[in-house]
């Protein structure tokens, strides 16, 4: 079957569960395809032997009852992975190899999924473009000087580019639904709670949320299904009934209640944007919802809030990068020069940027005027969703300001690079879950996506409304391959 | 201040000029939990190095903590045994800052908002007693231990302690002297053995302390600046290191100098203290409520099924003791601080006469192991063999005096007194025809002294009746020979 790689994740396991293929098939697919596809740098880490020797463990005693039969998976490399190298893509842990396994990976391997590498990623989830990585930047299957954003850039190429049928990201201010945006494909942050953080490298704890990025709607919902559970090895998971979302998945939307925020509607944005929001509004009338005007005040003050709490917060996480206990070493004279050594090598750049900052919002003197404002405006922040969602049902608005720039565009201008967050950070700061759904091109050609904002626990319904769209926008992109040799 | 201010009070005496000693205590204790504080690994003192550590206590890469209830409830216990106010809402902060042996980069603690808040202690002193306020108490994880020397080179670090839970209890600055501070510390100690919420085994460091000290002159309102004395882990050093700071504080004031509020190191080696350092070099700990943990909330009801919990505690057992048993103050004191004694009290006096339990215990068992450096936990005279001895002498069957020598026969192996008053024939001579015969020969043979007594030397009573215990080998009833003696000798 050459059309394996074709197959969307919910076709590829009816196709396992009636044996028109076997998981060593479409392994191998994926493998041979992923090996000629060396020049995007998706890949951290590669584990195809053992992915082919698991699928024909598999195949000799297959459990079709399983979600995820025999499926491979490549995931973001920022989930730890049991004797599998796990980086954050950073040069500090460049040798660290978990003996344990993330809850969230561990769901997917109890469905029958087979690992098939590790993908790269900014730099302990620190960029919108995957170009802080210490293996290199990411290059995106759309184009060969785009960026596929970030920090699931790794993820959304490789989902992109077909190297694997399904995979996972994590999403701390829009790591997941940007670079689905830049490249065609879906991304859901679920409400945070609802994935286990429980060995998945930490950012920003409070932030950060794992999601299925997928080809299309009804394959989120189905790894949504499997990814998420209650978790009592993580504090913030949160115990609630979780529906079967792929099987109750609808197109009936009639009478839903839509909300467009005024404020999203910022300085500079591009008359494409424009015309893809009210093209999204009228899909959705097509589909039988109701268009209302909201407002989210302060909306402004999203992305200064995320730049103090991110920080912080990655301050403290990544203060256990030491050079102690695991990961990368420099020696030195004394302890305290050893540390400085270690972690002026072993991270990079902008992590080093961000535990500057994160060290200063919390020092004492500025610690109220920074990080203490901060908590107190995102409450403001949520406070304003939860008023509009007295009135509307979800919220749409694009995913982002732009479409995918150029690798090395912003690089050297983190203040516009942070700026392409700016739709998806508010929504993390709410702990909402928030999906992006490919909705058309520029004229340039190039992907760009529009997003569903839920209640919390409410992913069903933002589901049903991107599912409803897809329908209607009927998006297709065909990169050509042009990358593979 | 209670009755303290009509006692002795304790003044440092510099040029004629009289000094206040003010001391605060910051007493760190080891939560009694099979389990840390935020995973299940356990926490027995004294095992292998690096054999107790989760990949949580050991920071690695996406473990997150997670609250051992059971440790709260020691927190909670211990609050209420403190008279204290429990926190319904309560928040984990992370206190940032780098170690070898502090594998997460940050100490999780309560800064703001600790579990439990304002209380008090009462001690018993030998003026009277005295209450102390307590200003918080607060749970936070212990750091592991850094070993410098055993490696010439390099230090090694055992984690084994990282992620213990330490229960830091804070007084307000209301102790004047070392003896309070020793006071004070046992009675801290003796509640949380009551409640069972830290061993209080300062040796194994379950129980240490930061020592806040300042001094001023006698009737100032204003506290003095103060200096911290990390880490002090016995009531001696404590003693000792206070007694130092204070006179050095006392010196630099006297030759006009100003004392620098600062960290200071208490050697026990050379009985100083020496700064650590100064408030300008202090840590910036960068404290922030710690995202990986949720608020710590609970309604009144769970405190209050954790108050029904809660054992009669060393104050109430006093007043118990004293009501019901008719003992001193002193007595009591002596009985309760301790709850294993108070057991082994209550155990003996099951069966036995109170007054002499306690004479007994108080006495001749507590020389008995102080002798031989056992806890009464180790008694090598069971409660039951004890009280069995009181018998003895209330039925007659030995006397005091034979009793302790009993007492030394049965610490070898707990054996029963009655086996050993058997074996030895050491029961007492109580038969009246016999014990007469004995006074008879005593009386014939000092004839003299009979003489003596009868012109009315009768401070000689006392030689007969000693000449009768000593012909009778110390078997004689003494007090059925003072009654023969009284009627022979009229």
């Amino acid at each position: 079957m050459s059309d394996i790689i074709n197959l969307n994740l919910f076709e590829l396991v009816s196709n396992i569960k009636d044996k028109k293929v076997s998981s060593n098939e479409v392994t191998n697919a994926y493998i041979e395809r992923s090996k000629k596809s060396k020049h995007l740098n998706s890949y951290n880490e590669e584990t195809f032997d053992d992915a082919l020797k698991k699928s024909k463990e598999f195949d000799s005693k297959p459990n079709f009852s399983k979600k995820l039969p025999g499926v491979p998976i490549a995931v973001k490399d920022l989930f730890c992975t049991k004797n599998v190298k796990t980086t954050a893509s950073s040069k500090i842990l460049n040798n660290f190899i978990p003996t344990y396994e993330s809850t969230v990976t561990q769901n997917l391997w109890n469905e029958g999924a087979i690992l098939l590498g590790k993908l790269n990623c900014d730099e302990f989830a620190m960029g919108s473009s995957n170009e802080t990585s210490y293996f290199g930047n990411v290059v995106s299957p759309i184009d060969k000087n785009l960026v596929p954003g970030g920090s699931s850039g790794g993820s959304a190429s490789a989902l992109a580019a077909k190297l694997t049928p399904t995979t996972i990201g994590t999403d701390t201010g829009g790591s997941i639904r940007q670079p689905a945006s830049f490249t065609g494909t879906v991304g859901l942050k679920p409400t945070y709670g609802s994935c286990s953080r429980y060995g998945i490298v930490a950012f920003a704890s409070s932030l950060d949320q794992a999601g299925p990025m997928t080809k299309n709607v009804k394959d989120s919902a189905l790894m949504l299904e499997v990814m998420s559970s209650f978790d009592n090895k993580d504090s913030t998971s949160i115990d609630f009934k979780r529906p079967s979302y792929s099987k109750d998945l609808s197109i009936d939307i009639k009478g839903k209640k839509i909300g467009i925020p005024k404020e999203y509607r910022v300085d500079g944005m591009s008359e494409e944007i424009e015309k893809l929001w009210e093209d999204g509004k009228n899909y959705l009338k097509n589909c039988g919802a109701e268009i209302l005007d909201i407002s989210l005040p302060h909306t402004k003050f999203a992305l200064p809030t995320y730049y103090i709490v991110a920080p912080a917060e990655a301050s403290s996480n990544l203060a256990r990068y030491d050079g102690v206990k695991y990961g990368f070493r420099t020696e030195g004279k004394n302890l305290i020069d050893m540390y400085e050594k270690t972690r002026s090598e072993g991270f990079g750049e902008e992590v080093k940027r961000r535990i500057m900052i994160g060290t200063y919002v919390l020092s004492s003197g500025y610690y109220d005027a920074y990080y203490l404002k901060a908590q107190k405006v995102r409450r403001l922040i949520k406070n304003d969703f939860n008023d509009a969602f007295q009135i509307v049902d979800a919220i749409l608005t694009p995913s982002t300001p732009s479409s995918a720039f150029k690798i090395g565009e912003k690089l050297n201008d983190p203040v516009s690079m942070y700026l392409n967050d700016i739709f998806t950070v508010p929504v993390n700061l709410a702990g909402l879950p928030g999906i992006s759904i490919p909705a058309g091109l520029d004229r340039k050609g190039y992907p760009l996506g529009l997003q569903i904002i839920g209640k919390p626990f409410d992913e069903q319904n933002i589901l049903n409304i991107a599912y409803s769209m897809e329908d209607k926008i009927n998006f297709k992109f065909d990169a050509k391959d042009w990358w593979m040799k | 201040m209670d009755e303290v201010s009509k006692k002795k009070e304790y003044l440092i005496d510099r040029n004629g000029k009289k000094y206040e000693v003010v001391i605060g205590l910051e007493v760190h204790a080891q939560v009694l939990s099979e389990s840390k504080l935020f995973s299940t690994s356990p926490t027995k003192f004294g095992a292998e190095a690096n054999t107790q550590v989760s990949l949580v206590d050991a920071a690695f890469p996406g473990m997150l903590p997670v609250i051992n209830e059971f440790c709260i409830k020691q927190a909670i216990k211990t609050g209420i045994g403190l008279n204290a106010k429990i926190n319904n809402k309560s928040i984990f902060d992370r206190k940032n800052y780098f170690y070898a042996d502090l594998p997460q980069g940050y100490q999780i603690s309560q800064y703001k908002d600790p579990i439990v808040g304002e209380g008090s202690v009462v001690l018993d002193l030998t003026s009277g007693s005295k209450t102390v306020g307590i200003e918080r108490l607060h749970l936070e994880q212990d750091a592991g231990k850094s070993i410098h020397d055993i490696d010439p080179k390099n230090t090694l670090v055992d984690l084994n302690r990282s992620g213990v839970a330490l229960m830091e209890i804070v007084s307000k600055p209301d102790l004047r002297s070392p003896e309070e501070v020793n006071a004070y510390v046992k009675k801290l100690r003796s509640i949380m053995r009551y409640l069972g919420t830290c061993d209080g085994n300062m040796q194994e460091g379950s129980l240490r302390a930061d020592v806040n000290v300042s001094v001023r002159k006698q009737g100032e309102d204003k506290y003095g600046t103060r200096c911290e004395i990390k880490n002090v882990n016995s009531i001696k050093f404590m003693q000792m290191a206070i007694v130092h700071e204070a006179n050095r504080q006392v010196d630099i004031l006297e030759e006009g100098g100003k004392i620098d509020q600062e960290t200071r190191l208490f050697d026990t080696k050379k009985n100083e203290t020496r700064s650590m350092r100064s408030k300008e070099d202090a840590h910036d700990y960068r404290y922030f409520p710690d995202p990986d943990l949720l608020p710590l909330e609970f309604d009144n009801a769970y405190v209050e099924k954790i108050r029904k919990e809660i054992p009669e505690l060393p104050d109430e057992k006093k007043s118990r003791f004293i009501e019901k048993f008719n003992l001193s103050s002193y007595e009591a004191n002596i009985l309760v601080s301790d709850l294993d004694t108070s057991k082994y009290f209550e155990e003996v006096i099951k069966n036995s006469d109170v007054k002499n339990s306690a004479n007994w215990i108080t006495g001749e068992l507590f020389a008995l192991l102080n002798d031989k450096n056992l806890e009464i936990t180790e008694s090598p005279i069971s409660a039951k063999n004890l009280s069995n001895l009181i018998n003895l002498i209330k039925d007659g069957t030995i006397s005091g005096k034979i009793a302790k020598t009993v007492f030394e026969l049965m610490s070898d192996g707990d054996k029963n007194p009655i086996d050993v008053v058997r074996e030895k024939g050491l029961e007492q001579e109580s038969n009246p025809k016999e014990l007469e015969k004995l006074i008879e020969k005593v009386i014939s043979e000092n004839q003299d002294k009979v003489k003596e007594y009868k012109s009315g030397k009768e401070k000689l009573f006392g030689f007969f009746v000693g000449q009768a215990m000593k012909v009778s080998g110390g078997k004689a009833n003494p007090q059925l020979v003072n009654e023969i003696l009284k009627k022979k000798l009229k």
